[in-house]
């Protein structure tokens, strides 16, 4: 399927890219219905990656590229079944969307997040199983899940450590802050800063020089320098489940569903 | 360096220009929230502009209860 509109992303193949456009309001939080259009597109990629040598994904969403995970869908799911059910829950959820971000970070294309605005939690990981990251100059990156008692979930601590280094991780993760896109090019994270508004073309741009390489080349190489972190990822799954079931991620899920403000997972 | 004046005077600036309200509206006492008519996720665009005005990293638990311009600027002079 060149061409894919789901109610939570759509994609297209254009000049030898793939490109999948988050589009969920308020800011593409990620929660079941876009894990299965996600799980669809790498199910997809399987014949799209014929067509195409890269792949961009962006987003539609004024707000930002991804705000993480669907917290208001895990709270609100977590309240109808037991701790055991919960538990099983969470588990499955996040063995699926590691499915996902393996296959994204493994992928034989070049693969180029477009960030802009909030990129945040779940949002920052998805970036991370990317080849790539190319931020709009108001971007902002955060791990904000210390503040709800947890870990990031979808691989980012692994990824982050694969490409930046533990001491990255470690700022990032245990002051829970966020960085703007400066900030992020100057440690390696960002591979390009784009002006406002254009980090989609700056993308593009990037895809149409990957294009002039041979492709099997291109493959071998990222197969060579990007190994994917299994042992790390399974053990964050562990982690994750042991402190998903602690009674302070439920209240702290609960003050966040519970907030008035218009934006509750920011700082 | 900046005076504490100075670097209020900026702010507002910067706030006016890119919130597109009056620089004669703003004082430096003003709930930028309020005056700005700014959620959290605006308030991290300001504080973005400010990072790149200023050429500092301002970490956002710094602002965890900031409100006003003044207060605003005595956390950026800080990092100057």
């Amino acid at each position: 399927m060149k061409t894919f509109q789901g109610k939570t992303l759509s994609w297209r193949v254009a000049d030898g890219t793939i490109e999948l456009l988050l589009d969920r309001a308020p800011c593409n939080e990620i929660g079941s219905a876009t894990l299965a259009e996600l799980e669809e597109f790498v199910a997809a990629l399987e014949s799209l990656q014929h067509d195409a040598h890269a792949l961009i994904i962006s987003s539609a969403r004024k707000e930002g590229f991804c705000a993480g995970a669907d917290l208001r869908e895990v709270y609100e799911r977590s309240q109808t079944l037991a701790v055991a059910e919960r538990r099983a829950g969470i588990r499955d959820f996040l063995e699926r969307i590691h499915r996902v971000m393996n296959a994204l970070d493994s992928a034989p294309l070049t693969t180029i997040a477009a960030v802009h605005g909030v990129t945040f939690g779940g949002g920052f990981e998805l970036a991370l199983a990317c080849d790539l990251i190319v931020a709009d100059k108001m971007a902002r990156f955060c791990f904000p899940e210390l503040r709800l008692g947890l870990i990031p979930g979808f691989g980012g601590i692994p990824r982050l450590k694969r490409d930046l280094g533990n001491a990255v991780v470690r700022d990032l993760l245990l002051t829970g802050r966020s960085i703007n896109a400066t900030k992020a090019q100057s440690i390696g994270l960002v591979s390009q800063v784009a002006g406002g508004g254009d980090a989609l073309r700056v993308a593009r741009a990037t895809a149409a020089q990957l294009g002039k390489f041979d492709r099997q080349t291109a493959i071998a190489a990222k197969r060579f320098i990007k190994p994917i972190p299994h042992e790390e990822l399974r053990r964050e799954i562990d982690i994750f489940c042991e402190l998903f079931a602690q009674p302070a991620v439920q209240a702290g899920l609960r003050k966040f569903v519970e907030s008035t403000d218009a934006l509750p997972y920011l700082p | 360096m900046n005076t504490i004046e100075q670097t209020t005077d900026e702010i507002l600036q910067l706030a006016s220009q890119h919130f597109k309200v009056p620089l004669a509206e703003l004082k430096p006492d003003d709930d930028f929230f309020t005056k700005l008519g700014i959620n959290s996720l605006q308030a991290l665009d300001l504080l973005t502009r400010i990072e790149q005005h200023f050429r500092i990293e301002l970490p956002d638990y710094e602002l965890q209860g900031v409100t006003d311009f003044r207060t605003l600027a005595e956390r950026i002079q800080s990092r100057l």
